[in-house]
């Protein structure tokens, strides 16, 4: 593979489209919550938001003068400053991922004839930044938990540190055996890998479902919700949080779900190669949001775990799995 | 199915049908074993189907299950003790009340209160009627007293109001005269509701 040569990256470029990622990925989480809901209301046979607006699309903005106009309450013990800004690592860390992993394959503009690269930086470490960045998303829960001082918070924020952390190990050995076969870190190398050949899941199915499974472990969403789990510890890490404050964490979650679904199509899918006469950007799309889809289908289906048997499955199941399937690929590329 | 099976009160003769349980695994080896027979089951899978065919049986075969209540409503049995109505005589248009007083000295919550005189045809008329709707118990004795049939219970179960009196007047209660044609017969006891073959189901012993 030879390294991609982007010709127009310029400052400005970058800037655009930072702030189109920042845009776009933060009115797609807030339309995510929208689609959560329907599809979560379809699935139950109800008819889910529909008053405002056709079809109850407006219920997004409703939702949002809400979020923006409700108060901010911070509670008195706790402790200011950590928790005003723990919001912020959670819904940054998700943007910042979202820096390094393409959408879209290049494009050029037609009448000024300049060709954009379709990711905001194609660092050559792709794969270890986007990971490095989730896990620093841990952050975010954690210290809004434990700056609350409230117990249900501190419950919260203690599995948080179980989940994310373990779930890390998961997502890094499975994505481990792609990275063997591609032999690189970037994410626009793992595309071009699978523009002639299948797609990396035909290769790597155990990775695949590893790093699914995983990948729901790290966005908290619903097997693995545990860090919020309601009927538990009423709200875990969010217990003391209103208004926008709240909004962000949720905004966070969402972007994280994206990010997942981008890293599986990329790495795992066939990213955003033509598939016929169907062009890339509607393939990757597609199967972005067939992956988010699968998160919401996965809420209404499954039932969550509960933490011990999160930890059973991650350490005695998943992390065995993932050593195994790298040792496997590792012996079947020696040999073959 | 006879009915017998369900008199024999003697724990333990019957014939249950016991769910198959199986014991927990005595060791390591038999909870691994349970493991990947759980894995590779694809019960998971089936949880997956359940909930896409209910999507798809409310999204396209119109089994929605939201009834939209202020806009849509279900129909109620005509045995529902709501918010009473005066019903009138259909030849006439004269309402049906006799003024005989019965639903007044059967109303257990003393909430009816009437007043009669003769008019100037020597005919008992209903000077004054009220229900106090804030005692009312809904026990229907009064419509089950009345001979006339002229007090029956309606269908009006939206009882919120600013005031009581704007339901518990005689005239409130009284069909309209231009509506005489709308007024329905009370349907007596036993009476099924108008949607009673759609709520016929299976009973769900299935499983």
């Amino acid at each position: 593979m030879d390294a991609t040569i982007l010709p127009e990256v310029t400052a400005v470029g970058v800037i655009i489209k930072a702030i189109l990622i920042l845009a776009v990925i933060s009115a797609i989480a807030g339309f995510g919550t929208y689609i959560e809901r329907k599809v979560l209301a379809f699935m139950q046979r109800r008819l889910g938001p529909q008053h405002v607006g056709p079809y109850g699309l407006l219920q997004l903005a409703a939702d949002g003068i809400k979020l923006f106009t409700k108060e901010d309450i911070i509670p008195q013990h706790a402790n200011r400053i950590i928790f005003m800004i723990a919001p912020v690592i959670t819904a940054a860390t998700a943007f910042i991922a979202l820096g390094a992993v393409p959408v879209f394959p290049g494009f050029t503009i037609p009448l000024v004839d300049v060709f954009v690269p379709s990711i905001a930086s194609d660092i050559n470490v792709g794969v270890l930044f986007v990971l490095g960045m989730m896990a620093a998303g841990l952050y975010g829960p954690l210290l809004a938990g434990m700056a609350q001082s409230n117990k249900w918070g501190i419950i919260g924020s203690a599995r948080t540190a179980i989940q994310f952390l373990s779930y890390e190990v998961v997502t890094g050995l499975s994505l481990l055996a792609p990275i063997m076969l591609v032999g690189s870190l970037s994410f626009v190398d793992f595309n071009n890998y699978q523009t002639d050949g299948y797609w990396l899941v035909v290769y790597q199915p155990v990775a695949f479902v590893l790093f699914l499974i995983a990948g729901y472990a790290e966005t908290n969403r619903t097997p693995f919700d545990l860090l919020e789990h309601e009927a538990e510890i009423v709200s875990g890490y969010v217990t003391e949080y209103s208004g926008m404050r709240w909004g962000m964490f949720f905004i966070g979650e969402y972007a994280n779900m994206i990010t997942i679904g981008v890293i599986a199509s990329v790495v795992f899918l066939g990213g955003y190669n033509d598939c016929g006469i169907i062009p890339g950007w509607l393939m990757i799309l597609g199967k972005i949001a067939f992956s988010f889809f699968f998160m919401l289908w996965v809420r209404a289906a499954w039932p969550h775990v509960r933490p011990d048997q999160l930890m059973w499955l991650c350490w005695k199941v998943l992390m065995p799995l993932a050593v195994i399937n790298v040792v496997i690929t590792g012996i079947v590329m020696m040999v073959g | 199915m006879g009915l017998e099976k369900f008199k024999n009160r003697n724990v333990g003769t019957q014939n249950y049908v016991k769910l198959d349980l199986t014991p927990p695994p005595k060791s390591g080896w038999c909870a691994f074993k349970q493991v990947l027979s759980r894995t590779f089951k694809g019960e998971l899978f089936v949880g997956l189907w359940v909930t896409l065919r209910e999507m798809i049986n409310a999204l396209f075969l119109g089994k929605m299950h939201t009834t939209q209540y202020p806009l849509q409503k279900l129909p109620i049995s005509p045995r529902y003790r709501a918010i009473h109505d005066m019903l009138r005589l259909l030849e006439s248009g004269h309402y049906r009340c006799i003024g005989c007083g019965l639903c007044e000295k059967i109303c257990i919550a003393n909430c009816i209160t009437m007043d009669t005189r003769y008019d100037e045809n020597q005919r008992k008329e209903v000077s004054e009627y009220t229900i106090n709707f804030g005692r009312c118990i809904f026990c229907g004795y009064c419509a089950e007293v009345c001979p006339e049939l002229a007090i029956v219970h309606g269908g009006r179960y939206e009882t919120a109001s600013e005031q009581r009196a704007s339901f518990s007047l005689f005239e409130d209660m009284l069909t309209p005269i231009d509506k005489l044609n709308l007024q329905q017969e009370y349907q007596g006891f036993g009476a099924i509701s108008p949607n009673a073959d759609d709520n016929i189901k299976k009973t769900p012993l299935a499983y």
